[in-house]
Formats: structure tokens, sequence, C-alpha cells
């Protein structure tokens, strides 16, 4: 029996280098336990050396790809299910294209759930202004993701919020771009971040731009599940938008029409004599 | 009036913006900030920040520059003969709340679009100097959509796609008559000429010079437009066919149905009767099977006398059931023409099945994997260990598929 610990940060490449040499040395799954930050404590931590690998074993480029994404799902069993998958991919040509093997299906849809967690945290993360002074601007977020997609995801902020420096705290890594480096850092509590009065502009936006006429609240929580509702400032928003809802569309309807402002007509005089083409 | 401070204009311009049911910002070039001397990046696809209780994805800082306007549109909450309360952004002040909100990572962008003050021009090239001063002073990378004003100066029109990812030019109304009803300042012709400009400034940019060099690039993102659905009396027929042609004839990205919503102070002139929302989202779902699953205008339509869609089932569904000497069809053998033509199979599933069987022989419990909705697809198909029998044929397939009747209205 073979324990391969991972650590919390630089998961993907530990568990691929492990799994390189396992897979060549022709290790079954059977024998692996695979061991996350961690997790499983002195009792499992035996010291047994790797065997040499003997032969390099060739995956399949959809395999690695995918591996490289199910590798941050939350599932302690991931790390597992690859490696048994990659044991299979040895003598089983075209599973990758089998998309109805149980297998192969249970990992795409984790990759899925991870893809969907890392798009999230492109949407749902928001910033708060720390008033720093200084050269560039610095900004910082408190996010609780479902899966472990800081890493993976950070290089994206990277790319957008490259002017800036800013750090995301989540409860197990925590990840700073201070002038244009990417760090991570062990996770964290969540920090007290300073007010940020664009945050009631904001709600305003949000409470003006919806339309009380056309209510579809499953719409809204199938796209932002209530577990993200307590880091997003807008959502303290929903409640009453959703209840005053009715009474607001009930006003509109009730109102009628109104008489048109004095300058309507005078303006619209202006507009048709001066524009020969718009009215015949 | 008193002055109103930046919270309240915000407030009035964005309730003025929310009848414009576009927000995306996908597609367009890739761009990125990492050389540090920008802000912003857009990569494909873009992404929805937040959802509003109405469903609606939150992509865009969607706002009017002004809801001041001298037309008198009837549907439109902003025409000169309504009594909305009536605000106005400077320049800087969406300048500063487009970038503000961007680097705390509410929006992917700027959406605006404007009532029309003093004159078309006026007011297209205030909104040009808008998008000018977000990409040239904050050198902002995001995504910017600008609403064109039809009459404004072609030049204008130019430089907004310089800087724009998108530009829109709503057709408002599916017919010329439902325009010159319920628009009267805006002219259809002008319209149409104003997308011709955006099409023939677009393929003039993707052309290459002798020298190769490429010209600057003009609004990636393409053009899109908006029809509001349920104000004039057109069909669903009429509706799908003008977008046939709009996608055809300007290469449009996007055609937008927007159900005609009631509006605070509406006008008198408008049929009070609001069209159930549901017939704006079988608009939407036989668009798609008309850009992506190979229908035509006339086979989805066909189905009901009056020219509009089931509103009681999908398009695709209701095509099936009137058209079920085509199946059941074996999924391991249909081609992709009609694997896409079975209900409750989308474009991924398809792609999936013709990508399996070259390696065996699909099942019936394979499709769920594949992401199928066996619910609906089962009675069309056969596969292995599976065969609808007498199900595709029975009288009663329709009832099982129409929702129980039930009091549909909200009020
Ligand atoms: S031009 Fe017509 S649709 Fe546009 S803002 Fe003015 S009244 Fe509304």
């Amino acid at each position: 029996m073979y324990t391969i610990p991972l650590p919390q940060i630089g998961t993907d490449v530990a568990w691929r280098d492990a799994a390189k040499r396992l897979i060549g040395a022709g290790v079954s799954p059977n024998d692996v336990l695979w061991d996350h930050g961690g997790n499983m404590g002195e009792l499992f931590a035996t010291g047994t050396p790797l065997p040499p690998p003997t032969r390099r074993i060739k995956a399949p480029q959809s395999f690695v790809q995918m591996a490289e994404t199910v590798v941050w799902h939350k599932d302690p069993q991931r790390f597992a299910r690859l490696y048994g998958l990659l044991w299979r991919l040895r003598h089983e040509n075209g599973l990758m294209q089998d998309r109805a093997d149980p297998d192969l299906a249970r990992l795409r849809q984790m990759e899925k759930a991870v893809r969907r967690c890392q798009h999230k945290m492109k949407a749902f993360v928001r910033f708060r202004d720390l008033r720093q002074g200084g050269e560039r601007r610095s900004f910082a977020a408190w996010f609780e993701p479902t899966h472990h997609t800081v890493e993976p995801t950070a290089p994206f902020f990277a790319r957008r919020f490259a002017d800036m420096d800013w750090m995301i705290a989540t409860p197990d890594v925590t990840v700073q771009f201070v002038d244009g480096n990417l760090s991570f850092h062990p996770g964290q509590p969540k920090p007290d971040l300073p007010e940020d009065s664009a945050e009631a502009l904001w709600g305003t936006y949000f409470c003006n731009i919806f339309n009380p006429a056309r209510l579809k609240v499953q719409a809204m929580t199938s796209e932002m599940p209530k577990k993200y509702w307590k880091n997003l400032p807008e959502a303290q928003h929903i409640q009453s938008l959703i209840a005053g809802a009715e009474e607001k569309v009930q006003q509109m309807r009730e109102a009628g029409p109104t008489i048109p402002p004095d300058r309507a007509q005078r303006i619209l005089d202006r507009l048709h004599q001066k524009d020969p083409d718009v009215d015949e | 009036m008193a002055q109103l401070d930046l919270s309240e204009k915000l407030a009035i311009l964005s309730d003025a913006a929310r009848y414009d049911a576009s927000c995306a910002s996908s597609g367009t070039a890739r761009r990125d900030s990492r050389d540090g001397k920008g802000l912003g990046s857009t990569e494909g696809s873009g992404i929805c920040h937040s959802y509003a209780p109405d469903g609606r994805c939150i992509s865009l800082l969607k706002i009017l520059m002004t809801n001041f306007c001298i037309y008198d549109c009837a549907y439109c909450i902003n025409r000169v003969s309504s009594n909305v309360r009536r605000a106005r952004f400077s320049v800087d002040e969406v300048v500063q709340l487009t970038i503000e909100f961007y680097r705390r990572n509410y929006i992917e962008g700027l959406f605006l679009s404007s009532g029309i003050i003093r004159s078309p021009d006026a007011t297209m090239s205030d909104m040009v100097r808008i998008a000018k001063r977000l990409r040239e002073d904050e050198a902002f990378r995001g995504y910017i959509h600008l609403k064109t004003i039809p009459d404004a100066a072609p030049e204008l029109v130019e430089q907004a796609g310089l800087y724009a990812d998108r530009l829109s030019i709503n057709v408002e109304l599916p017919t010329e008559r439902g325009i010159q009803a319920y628009a009267p300042e805006k002219n259809p012709a002008t319209i149409r000429k104003a997308m011709g400009d955006v099409k023939a400034h677009k393929a003039v940019a993707n052309d290459r010079s002798f020298r190769g060099k490429r010209p600057k690039r003009f609004a990636p993102a393409g053009q899109s437009t908006q029809m509001i659905v349920g104000a004039d009396g057109s069909s669903d027929a009429t509706i799908l066919g003008q977008s046939t042609q709009l996608y055809g004839d300007y290469g449009l990205r996007r055609v937008y149905y927007s159900a005609f919503s009631p509006i605070p102070d509406a006008s008198a002139n408008l049929p009070l009767i609001k069209p159930p929302l549901i017939r704006e989202h079988r608009l939407y779902q036989a668009d798609w099977l008309l850009r992506f699953y190979g229908f035509d205008v006339g086979e989805i339509t066909a189905g009901r006398s009056d020219g509009n869609l089931d509103l009681d089932m999908d398009p695709k569904l209701a095509w099936a059931l009137q058209n079920r000497a085509v199946f059941p069809i074996n999924v391991n053998r249909a081609s992709k023409e009609l694997l896409l033509r079975v209900p409750g199979f989308g474009t991924r599933t398809v792609g999936r099945i013709l990508q399996t069987r070259r390696h065996r022989t699909l099942r019936y419990e394979d499709l769920t994997r594949m992401g199928a909705s066996l619910k609906k697809a089962r009675a069309f198909i056969t596969a292995q260990g599976w065969t609808p029998g007498a199900l595709t044929d029975s009288a009663d397939l329709r009832a099982r598929f129409a929702p129980p009747p039930e009091q549909l209205s909200l009020f």
C-alpha cells in the first residue's frame, strides 16, 4: 500500500507527478491511498517509497485535460477515481470517447461541477476598495467556493485586473496579486474588509434594472443559488424586491394614462417641421 | 428641478434601460490587461455577474445616458409625452461608474443607450465620447455595447464601431406598419440603412489591404437588434420571417425579442393586454431552431392556421408531433440532421451520440448520460433495447406533453 500525500497548494502538479510514477511502475489502484492536505493524519503516513517506474505510459490528451480540472473537486475520492480511469486506459482504447461509460461519465460530471464553480467564482467575487493610496489601487474580497477553485481560477483575475493589487481570501486558499505577481497562501477566516460606498450604488442599480412585471424567482436561484447570497452585496435587496413586485405592477396598472407634459407638443411640432423625412 | 445626486440618476437611468432585453457580453475579440497598463479582459464567453429576481442575467452596466427624448414612441417609457422623471448623466459620471463597478467585479462592461436629446447627431456624439474616454483615457479593455441612434450621421456610427465591441440598432417592431403606428418619428428605411452601414464597415475592417495590414477592428462582437413582441398584431410567423431576413441581410449576431411589458405611465395608444412571457420564450426557442437546428420558418409555424407558435410546448416538440411519420428514428443510424430534429436532443447530445456510436452501439440507458431528455425523446427514437412501439402514433401523445389546464395569469 502506498500513501501519496498531496499538498493544498499545487495539488494538480503533485497528483500528476505521482500518477505518472505509479502507473509507470504498474501499481494497481487498489494499492494506492491519496491523502490531500494531510487529512488522513499520522495513521496512514506510511513511508513506503514509490517503486521506480519501469516504463512511460502515455495518456490521451483528453484525459490529461479532464484531470487538470477534476483534481480541484471537493470529493475526497477524486484522485482515486482519476487514477482508476487512467489504469483502465492502459488497455481500453477509445474509452475517452465513450460518453456513456459510467466511470467516465462520473468524472465528466465532476469536471463540469468544477467548471461551473470556477465560472461562479469569476462571476460572484466582489472586491472592496482598501483605499490604501499608493501607485496601484488595492482591493480585497472574501469568497466561499464549493470546490477548490481558487488556484485554477486566479489567472483569470490576473488577466483582468492587472493594473491593481488584489487579494481573494477563502477558507482554504488565499490568493494575492501584488505588483503583477500571483501568489498562493493558506486559507483564513473571513477578514474584516472596510466598507465600500460603491456597494450602495451597485444595490441601486440591481433594484432598478429589475423588472417587477416579470418576476421569475426560480430562474434567478437556479443560476445564483442562495449559498452565494451572503457574500453578494446586492443580494440583501432580493427579498424586498420580490415582496414588493406585485404591488408595483398593480400601481402601474392602476395609474392609467396621464396627460402629456406641456413641452411634449412643442417639441414634436418643431421636430416634425424640421425633418420632412419623418412624417409625410 | 432639484439637482439629482448620482444615486438618483442611476436609479432613473437604469430603470429606463431595463426594457432592453440584451445583456450579452460574449463573442468579442480576446483582450486582457496582462501588460499592466490597462484594466479589463474579454475571453470569448461573457459572464453573468448577477441575476435579478426577474431571472435575467446582469452582465453589463445597462443604462441610458439620458432619458430625455424628443421622440414619441408609444411603447417607450421615455417618450416625450410621458411624465416619467428625467435625468441625464455627464460623460464623466458614466465613465466613473463603469470603471468603479468593473474594478469591484460587478460587471463585464457597459451597455449604453440613450433617449434622443437635441438631435440624433448630438446624442450619438456624446455616446461616442464616453466610449472613447473609456478606451483611450482609462485604457478600459472590458466590453462596450453602444445602442446606435439610426438617424445619426454615418461618420459617428463608424467611430462608435472603433470603440465598441457591439453595436445595436433596434428595429423595434416587426412590421413597417407597426413602426409607423407606434414609433412615428422613426423611419424603417433609415433603420435598415444604419444596419447596412454597420455591416459594410465590418466587411471593410475584415479585409486586409494589399500590404496585408489589417485596419482597426470594427465592432468585433457584431450587431444585434431587438423587436417588441405583442405591441402590434404581428403573428409569430411574421416576426420570425423578419428575423430570418435580418440575420441574412445584415449578418446580425442576435435578434432579441422583448415581450411588451406594462410600463409606468403607459401611452393610451397601446393595447393594454399583456402578452404572455411564454410567447417571448417560444420565439427564442424557435429562433434557436432556425439558426442551429436546420429548421425553416415555414415548418415551425405551419402547425397553426394563425401563424403563431404553440404556447403549450416547445416548437420542436410541436413540430415532431405534427410530423410523426418521420419518427421513430434509429439513434444508431440516423443522420445528424435527423437527430437534431428529435425533441429532447440538444446539439451537444447529438454531438456525443455521433462520437460514441463510432465505437459501439448505443443503448437506451446510454442516452441519459449523454444529456438527452428522454421524457421527450422516448416516443421518437429507437435504440438498442428500446422501441416506442405504438407510442409514437398514439392519439394521446400530445396530451402527455401539454401542460394540464390551469390558471395561467398571475393577476
Ligand atoms: S427614440 Fe423612442 S424608443 Fe428611443 S428613447 Fe426615444 S421614445 Fe424611447
